[in-house]
C-alpha cells in the first residue's frame, strides 16, 4: 500500500473528507470543496472560479472541467466508502452533458452502483440551483485489484 | 490526398480561442499544429496537474479537458464557417497510466460532420500515437448557441 492511500486511510478514518480532496493536486487546482450532508454522504462542491472557464461569451464553466470535477468525485466517493485501501484505477468515463455550467456553484454527488471482486461501477451528477436539473450525468468504472 | 481543413481560417481562429480559454490557459495547453484535418495539443507534466501524489500520475480529468478541447479544434477543422459547438457527450478509455513526468499529446479526428451532431474520436499518446494511453470518443451539437463564442462576433 502506498504512502497516499495510508494518508488517505487516516483522514477516513478521522473523517476528515475535506483534507481528502486537498490531498490531490488537481482537485485544488480546479478548487473543489467536500462536506458530509445531513444523510451522512459526501457533497461535492465547486465554487465559481474565473480559472475554470470554457466560454467566455455566455460565460460557461469549461466542459473538460466538470468532467474532471465528477471523475475525481467518483474517485474520492469510491475511496471514501470502500475497506480496501488500494487505489481504485479508473477504466473509462462517460459523461452526458445536459446544460451549460453557468458561472455559480456547482454540486456533485454520487453512487455506488455496484461494487465488485474485480470493477465498480459509480454513478454522478452534477448540478447548480436545482438539483432536478442536472448540468452533467456521468458514470465510470474503476478497477478495484491491482 | 489529404484532406485540407474546410476553412483554414476558421480552424486557425477556433484553436487558437479554445487553447487560450481560461480553463485551458490554467492547464497549460498548446495547439501544435492539424495535419489534414486532425488536430495535435499538447499539455507539460506539472505538479498541480497530478491526480495521485503517490505516483505523480496526471489526473484524468486533465485528459478529459484535452480530449475535450483537442476534439473540439477537430470539428473546427471541418466547418464550412465560423458557428458555435458544444460537447454533448465525451467517453474516455484509460487505456494505460500516463508516465508522470512525460507531457502528453492529443490528436483528434471529426470523422463526420452531420447537419447537428459532430461525431469525433481522439488518442493521447507520450511519444507514439499508436501506442495510445487513453482514447476518447466525442458528439457535439453544432450551431449550439446564437451568441458566438468569438467576442468580436465573427
Amino acid at each position: 500500500m502506498s504512502e497516499f492511500m495510508q494518508q488517505l486511510a487516516a483522514l477516513r478514518d478521522d473523517n476528515n473528507v475535506a483534507a481528502l480532496c486537498e490531498a490531490i493536486p488537481y482537485a485544488r487546482l480546479m478548487g473543489v470543496e467536500v462536506s458530509t450532508g445531513d444523510d451522512g454522504e459526501l457533497l461535492f462542491q465547486l465554487p465559481f472560479y474565473p480559472r475554470n472557464v470554457g466560454n467566455t461569451v455566455l460565460p460557461a464553466l469549461h466542459g473538460g472541467l466538470i468532467g474532471g470535477f465528477l471523475e475525481n468525485a467518483a474517485l474520492l466517493h469510491l475511496i471514501w466508502h470502500r475497506e480496501s485501501l488500494e487505489a481504485p484505477k479508473i477504466v473509462d468515463f462517460s459523461l452526458d452533458y445536459l446544460r451549460s455550467g453557468r458561472p455559480q456553484t456547482l454540486f456533485a454527488r454520487c453512487e455506488i452502483t455496484k461494487q465488485g471482486k474485480r470493477v465498480a461501477h459509480v454513478l454522478i451528477e452534477a448540478w447548480q440551483e436545482d438539483r432536478r436539473k442536472p448540468v452533467a450525468v456521468a458514470r465510470a468504472h474503476f478497477l478495484l485489484t491491482q | 490526398m489529404t484532406a485540407t481543413p474546410a476553412n483554414a481560417q476558421v480552424l486557425e481562429t477556433m484553436s487558437a480561442l479554445f487553447v487560450s480559454l481560461p480553463h485551458c490557459a490554467t492547464l497549460g495547453f498548446q495547439y501544435l499544429g492539424t495535419e489534414g484535418r486532425k488536430p495535435t495539443l499538447k499539455v507539460e507534466w506539472r505538479e498541480d496537474l497530478v491526480g495521485n501524489p503517490a505516483s505523480g500520475t496526471i489526473h484524468g480529468g486533465v485528459i478529459t479537458s484535452l480530449v475535450d478541447t483537442t476534439s473540439a479544434v477537430s470539428v473546427t477543422a471541418c466547418l464550412p464557417d465560423f458557428e458555435t459547438i458544444a460537447t454533448l457527450d465525451l467517453r474516455i478509455d484509460y487505456l494505460k497510466a500516463a508516465t508522470p513526468g512525460k507531457a502528453i499529446y492529443c490528436r483528434a479526428e471529426c470523422y463526420r460532420l452531420a447537419s447537428q451532431i459532430a461525431f469525433t474520436r481522439a488518442v493521447c499518446y507520450h511519444d507514439d500515437p499508436a501506442d495510445p494511453i487513453a482514447h476518447g470518443v466525442a458528439t457535439f451539437m453544432r450551431e449550439s448557441s446564437r451568441a458566438s463564442m468569438l467576442k468580436e462576433g465573427t
